[in-house]
This record gives C-alpha cells, structure tokens and sequence, in this order.
C-alpha cells in the first residue's frame, strides 16, 4: 500500500487537515476529498488551464502539482473568489458579453482574468489574449472573453 | 490520466535532497516547478520509484548580481525572472525570452533551473542560457561540478547531469550595454512551444557586427551557437547571405508542426529578422 502523508494547508480561508496519496494532484485532491467540484479536469497534462486554482496568490495549474506539495499553502478556488465577491464584476462583464457557453473552461479562465485585472495594467486586446493563451475555450472562440475582461479592465482605469 | 504511484520526499535542505539521490540513484527524480515532469508523470511517460521535491530549500531561489554575474538560483520561477528588475537591466534577452515561457499560469509554478535540467529542444531558457554563455552549478555529496551551457545540453532532454547530482544554480555574465541582442520565436499561440526560435548577440561596430552568437532553437537536437554566425564580421550588405548560409547549416527534425525543410525556411526567416534587430534595424535612406 502506498504510504499516505499528511497536509495541513488553507482552502478558501478554511484550515484543512488530510491524508493524502502521493501522486494524487492537487485539483483530484480538491475535488474529491474537498468536494469543490469547481476546479475542472479537462487535459491533466497544463495544456487547457481548465483545473487553475491560485496557490499562496498566483494561479497555476491544479493537475501539475500535487495535492502532498500543498503542506502549509493558502490555497483559493473559484469558490473561494465566487464567495469573497472579488469575481463579482467579471461574472457580470462574462454574462454581459455572452462570454461563457458550455462553462467547462469558466472557472479557470476566472482566475486567470482576476490575476491581470488585479496586477492593474492598461492592456490592450492582443495582450489580454497573450495573458489569456494559457486557457483554451472550444465554444467562444475567445472575442467575447477578451471583450468582458477588457470591459472590467476599462472600468478599473476609469476608477482611479 | 493519472500518474503511477511513487514516493514522495520533501527535501528541506541540499544534504536532505544529496542523501535520497544517493541512495535512489537513477530511481529518484528532482521534483522542481514540476510543469514539464508532471504531465510526463500524469501521462505515464515517466514513472520514477521516488520524486524529491527540492522546492522547500529557500537558498535555491533568488536573483542576485555578483562581479557583473548574475546568479538565478535554480528554483527561482519564471515569473520573478520576467518580473525582476535586476534581469531587465543585466540580461535584457533573457528578459524579453522569458515572455515567450508558456502560460501565464505556467511561468507562476516552473522555475529557471527546471527548464534548463529538462532540456527541451524547443524550450527558450537553454538557447538563452548557450547564447549568454552561461555556467550550470551542480552539485552532489561529492562537491560542486560547473559546467558551461554549451557542453550541458547532450541532446533532446539529454544533459551532462549525473543522477546524483542537483542544478542549483546558474550564472550569467551581464549584457554590456554594447552589445545587441535579438530575440524571435515562431509559435501558433503566444506561450505554447517554439515551432522555431532564434536567440542571439553581438557586438556593435561601427560597420556592423562582430562576435555574433546565434542559437536556433525548436529546430536541432539540442542548442548550440551557430559556427557560420561566429565566424563572420556582419554588415548590411551580408544580411541575406548570411541567413541562408546559417539556415542551410542547420540539421532540424522533422515534427508534427513541420518537417525538416518548413524548419529550414522557418528558420532562415527568423535569423534574417534576427539579424536585422542586431544591425539596429534598416536605415532610413
């Protein structure tokens, strides 16, 4: 029998302590010991960017790093930034502009978005679709995303 | 699919990480940013008996200049090197290269020394890391070996690293700010590999160019400085020539995105762009 670890981490803002498998990654971990069945699953080798969860404040793919590498990260789901309402204004710009159809890639696509508005630079198109790449989206094919990210990023400059 | 089963050892110092490659030997893997070994891991292409996961040895991290060398220790992540003030002024190559280093969500998780260990043939640090004549620092029980990038790259992810031993660091002489350097890469989405690429410098002279190191990568088996580029003094005049001459030396594989002749004419496209850049663009009149 493969010998289990133990972790202690933070998800969400919630203390979590597990046993785990070695080779169980950190998007398995969360969505079937955690049950935050937001993070998805798509290619589990980093290509689709569909399992992004944010590990101690910067998104990375949940399927390249195990759940056993987690002992004493804060971890944040799109639960957790759907919850704290820091998505809030991109859910609406991605309802506004029809930016989602199936929803399979949402989720990471969100947290990827939440990472470039919140580092607050002026981007234009094209390189909000250079920080975007790393998430792939079968249904829009990406104009309607771009637009509700830029529409969010438009809204912060006329802010400050 | 999901990765085999194996032992996981979280290594909190260089001692703790030489001990388990001692005893592993060729059945332990260095577990670093991870996002070149897990999706092998995931996908079964490799299946080791233990990962070291050398990441929790803080002293392995960080950007430093030292005697005009700048020292990225091997666990520092893409993202401190893009965002790092110290390489946009020392190594403006590496600067701009490190923008064209996977995703965004990618460059937050691998780290410098990862790229350089996995040696991929299409990957941009190592072009880099041979075009800046770069030194490897290894280290094992035994002490520390120092290998130059160009005798560290053997082949497709083939490097002179013995299975004991760590990449804990690298160092880099500082660009001189007279130098010129160029940077281009070919790739079907910003982020994703290198269908081709090209990394050079050189020095500015008054009617061209001298010393001029140039790397084509995503093209040969592993990446080395072109002996047709350094052996020419370069002028406008020389620019198409040249490019073809270097093009026409290289020995590229054939892939799913191209065979061996799309690479060539690739490649001859963007070692003329390249040139280009180092000559200071085309003049006016």
């Amino acid at each position: 029998m493969t010998e289990m670890l133990p972790i202690k981490l933070s998800v969400n803002g919630a203390v979590v302590s597990k046993l785990v498998d070695p080779r169980q990654h950190l998007t398995d971990f969360l969505r079937s010991d955690l049950g935050l069945t937001g993070s998805h699953i798509g290619c589990e080798h980093g290509v689709c960017g569909a399992c992004s969860v944010r590990v101690n404040g910067q998104v990375i793919r949940g399927c390249l790093m195990l759940a056993s590498q987690t002992e004493g990260a804060e971890i944040e789901t799109i639960e957790g930034i759907v919850e704290s309402g820091e998505a809030a204004e991109l859910i609406a710009a991605f309802v506004a502009r029809n930016a989602l159809q199936c929803g399979f890639c949402t989720p990471g696509i969100l947290l990827t978005a939440a990472e470039i508005v919140a580092e607050g630079k002026c981007l234009g198109r094209q390189e909000i679709r250079n920080e975007l790449s790393g998430n792939i989206c079968r249904c829009t094919g990406y104009h309607a995303i771009i637009d509700a990210v830029e529409m969010v990023l438009a809204e912060k400059m006329k802010e400050e | 699919m999901k990765a085999a089963t194996f032992k996981y050892l979280r290594a909190e110092s260089r001692d703790e990480a030489y001990a388990a490659f001692t005893e592993y030997g060729d059945e332990g893997f260095v577990l670093a940013g991870g996002q070149s070994l897990m999706p092998m891991l995931n996908m079964r292409l490799a299946q080791p008996a233990v990962l070291v996961d050398i990441n929790p040895i803080s002293e392995l991290s960080g950007i430093s200049l030292r005697d005009q060398q700048l020292h990225i220790g091997a666990t520092t992540r893409h993202v401190e090197v893009e965002n790092s003030t110290l390489v946009a002024a020392e190594l403006p190559l590496i600067g701009c290269a490190i923008k064209h280093v996977a995703h965004r969500g990618i460059r937050n998780r691998g780290t410098f020394g990862g790229s350089l260990a996995h040696a991929d043939p299409a990957a941009e640090m190592p072009a880099c890391a041979v075009v800046l004549d770069a030194t490897l620092i290894l280290q094992s029980r035994a002490g520390e070996r120092r290998v130059k990038a160009a005798d560290f790259f053997l082949g497709v992810m083939s490097t002179d690293r013995r299975s004991d031993e760590i990449l804990t660091g690298i160092e880099l002489p500082a660009q001189m700010s007279t130098d010129a350097w160029a940077f281009h890469e070919l790739s079907r989405r910003h982020g994703d590999f290198a269908l081709v690429g090209v990394a050079a410098t050189a020095q500015r002279r008054s009617i061209g160019l001298d010393g001029l190191r140039l790397v084509v990568f995503g093209c040969e088996e592993r990446p080395k400085v072109s002996k047709i580029a350094a052996s020419m003094l370069l002028s406008r005049k020389d620019v198409a020539e040249l490019a073809t001459a270097i093009a026409d030396d290289l020995d590229p594989m054939s892939d799913l995105e191209g065979d061996a002749k799309t690479k060539r004419i690739q490649a001859r496209t963007l070692v003329e762009r390249s040139l280009e850049d180092l000559l200071g663009g085309w003049p006016n009149d």
